[in-house]
């Protein structure tokens, strides 16, 4: 499929290069993939050579003489999860080098969460040049879609989503509301405790 | 018939059905997942386990068979009932009378009597064993009418065109191989095939031809339409619990039995080649009892050989279109199954 010549004067003049067409030859119906018999058997092959491969990979781990793995397969509450370098997971509050939260009550994560569950309490900040900090900070991880907008538009870089903890769900919908000291690290999350 | 031939047919019918089918049955539920799992490059259900023992996920059958047995059997509103409750019963049915009537084994003799390993012996046994593969077809249409769902009525009546189609072909696949037999008898066959050469080799088109319509009699990937798992999940989609688990171990059945069909008329039956299981049957004593696990043993193993066959064929293939699906039936095996009859036929004209 080349392109066409222009067909009109409104048709616009493709500069050589600006743009390139790769031509895909449509596989040929030629007697010999019509008798199916031939494919079926190229395809048997591939899922027989796997199966055996995987096979003798398998009883080689068994013996005790290590290999390649059979399976790619990750055996996951026993073995740990493998989280990406750049995986988005729980929340997290970071704080100033004096140790206090570097969240300033702007709200602006509460204005653009899509899933409406950042509730934050603004108060004074001794501090003259922050003026306000956040009193409460709760995220209910029940209801949060994990869409990373928070983290985006905090202006002071207060929230993360890097905790790299993804084992968070529990047995009742008030145990998964994370309040600022739970975020912040400085409290362990206890199932049933305060929220 | 005396006594003692009743109750060795209802031993024999009751093995062939329990010992032979609900195992294999049980075993080809593990098999299905774990030789899905391996080709696939992953492990498989590994998690049932008693006590802590798994032993690579074979307690899962069981937990699948406790879970059936335990599930409410819900019939939704709308259903017409006494069919609803027929349907699955006449598939099973159909797949167990299919799986009694298959020639497990000779004649063996012991203890001064003959005992023939076949559970349902007749001269018939070739056309009897497709009618009532067919038969089970009622079932499914009857199930997906019965089921007052739009999903099931298609699944049913997609299984019904599939079933004509390959029906027809099955038969007439058989037609070439039995003229050379000369018999419609399982054993018969089994004992030409003895005497002679396997039938795969006098018989290579019919064995293949015989082996895609029996994949789509059994009605798996890529012939799944009837089911279509992943779009009106079919004639069964209002069933549950054991009545549900009932079609489930009918498409295992039928699957049985369609190996256990082309072991006994393609692939020498229970014999094996270069020992007379025969001679050794008939001399009685230990000998004879050697035949027998002998014949048993080499039945199961060639049934089992192409049950992992059509396993991989099941994981490998993509389901045909529903067009394709009637195009490769009608216009493709039909016109080959007649081919190979006529030319079988005027083969042996030569011949002779
Ligand atoms: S990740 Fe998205 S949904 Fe979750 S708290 Fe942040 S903005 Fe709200
Ligand atoms: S956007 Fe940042 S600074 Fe503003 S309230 Fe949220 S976390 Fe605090």
């Amino acid at each position: 499929m080349a392109m066409t010549e222009g067909t009109g004067p409104a048709a616009p003049v493709m500069g050589k290069g600006s743009m390139t067409v790769r031509v895909v030859e449509r596989p040929k119906r030629t007697f010999a993939t019509q008798i199916f018999l031939i494919e079926v058997w190229k395809g048997l092959g591939v899922t027989f050579r796997h199966l055996f491969v995987n096979l003798a990979r398998h009883a080689l781990r068994a013996l005790g003489i290590t290999g390649q793995p059979g399976a790619v397969t990750i055996q996951y509450p026993e073995d740990p999860a493998v989280l990406g370098k750049r995986a988005r997971t729980r929340h997290r509050l970071l704080k100033r080098e004096d140790g206090a939260p570097r969240c300033t009550a702007c709200l602006l994560c509460e204005t653009i969460c899509p899933a409406k569950c950042i509730r934050i309490t603004a108060e004074n900040a001794p501090d003259a040049m922050v003026e306000k900090r956040a009193k409460t900070f709760d995220i209910d991880l029940g209801m949060c879609i994990f869409c990373g907008y928070c983290a985006e538009a905090c202006p002071v870089d207060a929230i993360h989503m890097d905790a790299n903890e993804v084992e968070i769900s529990s047995y009742s919908r008030k145990d998964m509301i994370w309040n600022m000291a739970e975020l912040l690290g400085d409290a362990p999350k206890v199932p049933g405790g305060t929220a | 018939m005396t006594g003692v031939d009743l109750l060795w047919t209802a031993v024999k019918v009751v093995a062939a059905i329990v010992l032979f089918g609900l195992n294999i049955a049980g075993l080809l539920g593990w098999v299905e997942r774990k030789q899905s799992a391996v080709m696939q490059d992953r492990i498989g259900a590994n998690r049932a386990d008693i006590f802590g023992i798994t032993i690579l996920g074979l307690f899962h059958p069981i937990a699948d068979a406790l879970k059936m047995l335990t599930k409410e059997d819900f019939v939704p509103k709308g259903v017409h009932k006494p069919l609803h409750g027929l349907a699955p019963i006449i598939s099973l049915g159909a797949g167990m009378f299919c799986l009694a009537a298959l020639p497990y084994g000779g004649a063996v003799t012991f203890a001064g009597r003959v005992w023939d390993l076949q559970p349902i012996a007749s001269s018939m046994g070739v056309p009897l064993v497709l009618a009532a593969l067919a038969f089970g077809v009622h079932g499914i249409v009857m199930a997906g009418f019965a089921s007052g769902s739009n999903y099931g009525l298609l699944g049913g009546l997609r299984g019904a065109a599939q079933m004509i189609a390959y029906e027809v072909c099955l038969a007439s696949a058989l037609a070439g191989a039995l003229f050379l037999y000369g018999t419609l008898d399982l054993q018969q066959a089994v004992l030409w095939q003895a005497h002679h050469v396997w039938g795969v080799l006098v018989q290579p088109l019919a064995f293949i031809l015989f082996l895609t319509a029996g994949a789509a009699i059994t009605k798996r990937t890529p012939f799944d339409l009837p089911e279509g798992e992943s779009e009106i999940i079919g004639y069964h989609v209002e069933y549950s619990g054991m009545k549900f688990g009932m079609f489930l171990m009918t498409d295992f059945f039928e699957s049985i039995v369609v190996c256990g069909l082309i072991t006994a008329l393609f692939l020498g039956g229970w014999a094996i080649p270069g020992v007379d299981l025969l001679a050794m049957g008939a001399a009685g004593g230990a000998t004879a009892l050697i035949a027998a696990v002998l014949m048993l043993a080499s039945f199961t193993v060639k049934v089992l050989l192409l049950l992992f066959l059509l396993m991989q064929i099941r994981w490998t293939l993509p389901r045909f279109r529903f067009d394709q699906l009637l195009d490769l039936g009608w216009k493709n095996l039909l016109p080959l199954t007649l081919v190979n009859f006529l030319v079988t036929v005027w083969g042996v004209y030569l011949w002779r």
